[in-house]
């Protein structure tokens, strides 16, 4: 368990080093130019566009975080073979597997945290400075308890991308793991096209196909969740609980599988 | 790489770049692109545009509606009289494809739709159609039929079509309790104006945004002016009857004694009066240009 918080501690050293912070430098800047901007452009929809505008940003910056690190975390320790040294310590390769990812993960949620506080202070602001009877046009108030849960699901989301990434990191390139994690996202979000193929296709085949894919693949849309937050559909603790409990389980498949595929990879 | 090569390349570096700048410079205003058009949508097919968002379809339908909001004040606010507002619908409607719970651009949109063409796309058909759109993503959403049916009366002055859309408002939940008495008024008393004017008062007093609450005041405004046109339409009768003539200006009807000063609409412009005619309208340069049309609408 030590051995998997050190390298996961290590993991979070180098994200930082890595200048991940201009990430949500660049974010929180968006943000404050679009608030500024919006005003004039929106017809009065500024704090929903804001709303959409933060929890798109940071799913996407997220996205990029997940994708291209997640990727790089077996593939630069075995480029640079600074896996040999690693593993000449007491770090087996399943806990050096797992540490990478819990490292990154926590870099994500903590991204994550730190979005949602930057466009919690932009919409404080806005819910400071506008009149009351503008707040009427408001779906939701602008300063929503509900966004925590559309920031909760876009980690829970990343997670599983990352997840994903480090698993084809494993025994694939990096060019064509960015491809296939890039895939696995848009397929995740192609979920109900992909379960009712038969409306779109005539072959049968095809469709069971389509189908089969559906069950199989983590469904991502099922994380999305940014859309109703905005226009204040309620969404349930049962829905967020199974949600990511079925996403937790794709994460936990895809570990073992990556520490399995790991575990018999020819560093040599 | 030696201090003279490099110097080298930082000349060259310098010299690129003046020219890069200096060719753009030279070429402004003279090689134009080849436009197809400067307003059109970039994707105009709603179902595919949700495809390719992936997860993202709220914040594309905002950027839709601010290209829907731009391209109707663009429009509007372009010199000549022959505007068209084609693009208004395929936007609005990608919009709302995209992010179905989009309140505003039903309303907002059904608005712009449907106003006289000049100040909006004068085209009532399709605000309807935008408003059953939104009707069906929000079968509880008492507004909309209330909606269709204030266009339906106001533009397409059809007072037993808008009475049926009333009383579809007056069903849903939590709908306010003066829908009903504008819906009998309507039935009983087909084109009434009091209707007309207690509708606009509830959007002006109540709309949830001030851009319906603008577009309320207005149509007060007009109302008020449709009742002031018909005064002054029986005066000019008058002048006639006593010169023979249509007044060539205003300053005829005063100077004959018939009114006191030249009248002026509620936003405070000038009436306009056709001399060939005698047809009293408001000015093209008002803001409540254009009243709805004598008949029926589109």
């Amino acid at each position: 368990m030590r051995a998997i918080a050190i390298v996961a501690a290590g993991v979070f050293r180098d994200s930082i080093r890595e200048r991940i912070a201009y990430g949500l430098v660049f974010f929180a800047l968006l943000i404050m130019a679009a608030s500024f901007l919006l005003a004039q452009l929106t017809a009065g929809q500024d704090v929903k566009i804001i709303k959409d505008l933060g929890l798109a940003a940071s799913s996407v910056i997220g996205l990029f975080i997940a994708i291209f690190f997640g990727i790089s975390l077996v593939t630069k320790e075995v480029e640079r073979r600074s896996i040999y040294g690693l593993l000449s310590k007491p770090v087996t390769r399943s806990q050096f597997v797992i540490g990478k990812y819990l490292g990154l993960a926590v870099t994500l949620v903590i991204n994550v945290a730190v979005m949602a506080a930057a466009l919690y202070v932009v919409l404080a602001y806005f819910e400071w400075s506008t009149p009351g009877k503008a707040k009427e046009a408001w779906e939701a108030a602008a300063i929503d308890p509900a966004l925590i849960k559309a920031f909760a699901l876009i980690a829970v989301e990343l997670l599983v991308i990352t997840a994903v990434a480090l698993f084809l990191s494993t025994f694939s390139s990096p060019f064509l793991s960015v491809a296939l994690t890039v895939a696995v996202y848009i397929i995740g979000h192609f979920g109900d096209d992909l379960k009712h193929l038969d409306n779109i296709v005539e072959s049968k085949a095809l469709a069971t196909v389509g189908r089969g894919v559906y069950y199989v693949m983590p469904n991502l849309a099922r994380l999305d969740v940014k859309s109703a937050v905005v226009h204040a559909v309620p969404v349930s603790a049962t829905h967020m609980f199974f949600s990511t409990l079925s996403a937790l389980l794709y994460v936990a498949v895809l570990l073992t599988a990556s520490t399995l595929v790991f575990a018999r990879r020819d560093l040599k | 790489m030696g201090t003279s090569t490099r110097a080298r390349a930082w000349i060259a570096l310098v010299a690129l770049a003046l020219g890069a700048v200096g060719t753009q410079v030279a070429l402004e205003g003279r090689v134009v692109t080849p436009a197809v058009s400067a307003t059109v949508p970039w994707v105009q097919s709603p179902t595919l545009m949700r495809r390719l968002t992936l997860g993202f379809n709220t914040i594309w339908a905002d950027v839709y509606w601010i290209r829907a909001v731009q391209y109707f004040g663009g429009t509007r606010l372009a010199k000549g009289t022959q505007k068209s507002y084609e693009l208004l619908y395929p936007l609005l409607d990608v919009t709302t494809t995209l992010d179905p719970r989009f309140n505003i651009a039903y309303r907002l949109g059904a608005i712009l739709l449907s106003e006289g063409s000049s100040t909006g796309a004068g085209n009532t058909g399709q605000a309807i159609t935008l408003l059953e759109k939104g009707m069906r993503e929000m079968p509880d959403k008492w507004q909309y039929p209330l909606d269709a049916g204030f266009i339906v009366y106001w533009w397409g002055r059809d007072p037993a079509a808008a009475a049926q859309w009333f009383l579809k408002a007056e069903s849903r939940p939590g709908a306010p309790n003066w829908i009903r008495p504008v819906a009998a008024t309507m039935l009983t008393q087909g084109g009434e104006r009091a209707s007309a004017r207690a509708m606009w008062y509830e959007l002006a007093t109540s709309g949830e945004h001030e851009w319906l609450r603008r577009a309320g005041r207005r149509g007060l405004m007009q109302v008020d002016a449709e009742a002031q046109i018909d005064v002054l339409q029986a005066i000019v009768r008058e002048f006639r009857a006593r010169a023979g003539r249509f007044p060539t200006s205003w300053n005829d009807v005063v100077a004959a004694g018939l009114l006191r000063q030249v009248p002026a609409d509620p936003s405070g412009v000038e009436y306009g009066v056709d001399p060939m005619s005698g047809t009293v309208d408001v000015s093209v340069s008002s803001p409540l240009y254009p009243l709805r049309q004598k008949g029926s609408g589109r």
